[in-house]
């Protein structure tokens, strides 16, 4: 008798249908893409109360990048191809040589994770990035990579010299030191009104 | 006659698909975890600049979108071919930047508001007036983590 009462099984074949469509849905509103940019931090709106007073910056720890509206790049002073910005930056962040006309260097103490002291010569240069109403934003984001990518450069040989080891491939506490050693001053005016 | 009677029974059974439900889960696991959603149509038409040195944005709960580009076709008709900026899901002067960026900021916990991200997806054609503007809204917003959303290359 009990021997007949056996429980029929599910068929379960449409389990597959069912699990198909739920995929096909997540496929069809799901977007895969990860956003990338390159990231800045603007400088906050100065106070209306306060009276501004112009911040003096000494002409040889200024390097003026002006981007112009038909795409042509200057870079302190001279007509320059997007290829030679990265090493005219590197060699303003460096100073090499402790030229006179590029900027300045002071020494600040950096307290190591390991519980050391470091001292690096930190530059005071920073670069101001200028362009008119009518640059194309493509041509502004690569002179912005270029410049970026002189800054990760020097990032990477001063880990290098430091550590050992490529800035991305430092620790949490060992990036915050290098990127105060080297930190990433680029000034983004407002445009010019000239071109409108 | 022993031969008759194998020839009879060589039938091939019939595959076990029982498992083909958990593959299919699997796989619907998989893109659940590694793709997020959708969130709004886009109406403006972009094609972002190229990049070698930029940066994923991690946590997308902290990112705030604003497009800039060409309205759509279908679109056009009605508001010309200039590009404009898209906050939301609808086109937006300059001047709602500011409400836009509160109305973002607050939804986000107290801790997590400083470390807001504007994510600027920008066509490669816009002029940088209206990026500038949109800059110095953002400025006046206090909203001032910045991504200029390019794709990256690897050289030009």
């Amino acid at each position: 008798m009990a021997k007949n009462k056996k429980i029929p099984e599910i068929n379960a074949s449409s389990q597959a249908d069912i699990a198909f469509t739920v995929l096909i849905f997540f496929l069809v509103v799901s977007t895969m893409d990860v956003d990338t940019g390159i990231v800045r931090v603007l400088p906050p709106m100065p106070d209306p109360n306060v009276k501004q007073e112009d911040i003096k910056v000494k002409e040889r720890n200024l390097l003026l990048v002006f981007v112009s509206g038909s795409g042509q790049l200057m870079a302190g002073g001279q007509v320059m191809d997007l290829h030679y910005l990265k090493d005219k930056a590197k060699e303003f962040i460096l100073n090499p040589y402790d030229d006179e006309s590029l900027p300045e260097k002071k020494d600040q103490t950096f307290d190591m994770p390991d519980g050391s002291k470091w001292t690096f010569p930190v530059s005071e240069g920073v670069i101001s990035l200028q362009n008119t109403r009518d640059t194309d934003y493509q041509v502004y984001i690569r002179v912005q990579n270029e410049l970026t990518r002189a800054f990760n450069e020097v990032r990477d040989d001063v880990s290098m010299s430091k550590f050992g080891k490529k800035f991305a491939d430092l620790a949490e506490e060992e990036r915050k030191v290098v990127t105060k050693a080297v930190p990433l001053k680029i000034s983004e005016a407002e445009p010019r009104k000239m071109g409108k | 006659m022993a031969v008759m009677k194998k020839k009879g029974e060589r039938e091939v059974p019939a595959m076990s698909t029982t498992s083909l439900p958990d593959v299919v889960y699997i796989i619907l696991f998989f893109f659940m975890l590694s793709t997020s959603m959708r969130d709004q149509e886009l109406m403006v038409k972009y094609k972002l600049p190229e990049a070698t040195e930029v940066q994923k944005l991690e946590k997308k709960n902290l990112v705030s979108y604003i497009h800039i580009g060409v309205p759509v076709p279908h679109m056009q008709a009605k508001y010309g071919t200039a590009p404009l900026i898209q906050l939301n899901d609808s086109y937006k002067t300059t001047k709602d930047i500011l409400d836009f960026a509160a109305a973002e900021r607050d939804k986000l916990s107290e801790v997590d508001r400083a470390s807001m991200t504007i994510c600027l997806k920008a066509d490669g054609n816009t002029k940088m007036g209206i990026i500038a503007d949109v800059k110095q809204e953002l400025r006046r917003a206090n909203a001032l983590k910045l991504s200029y959303a390019s794709s990256k290359v690897l050289g030009y």
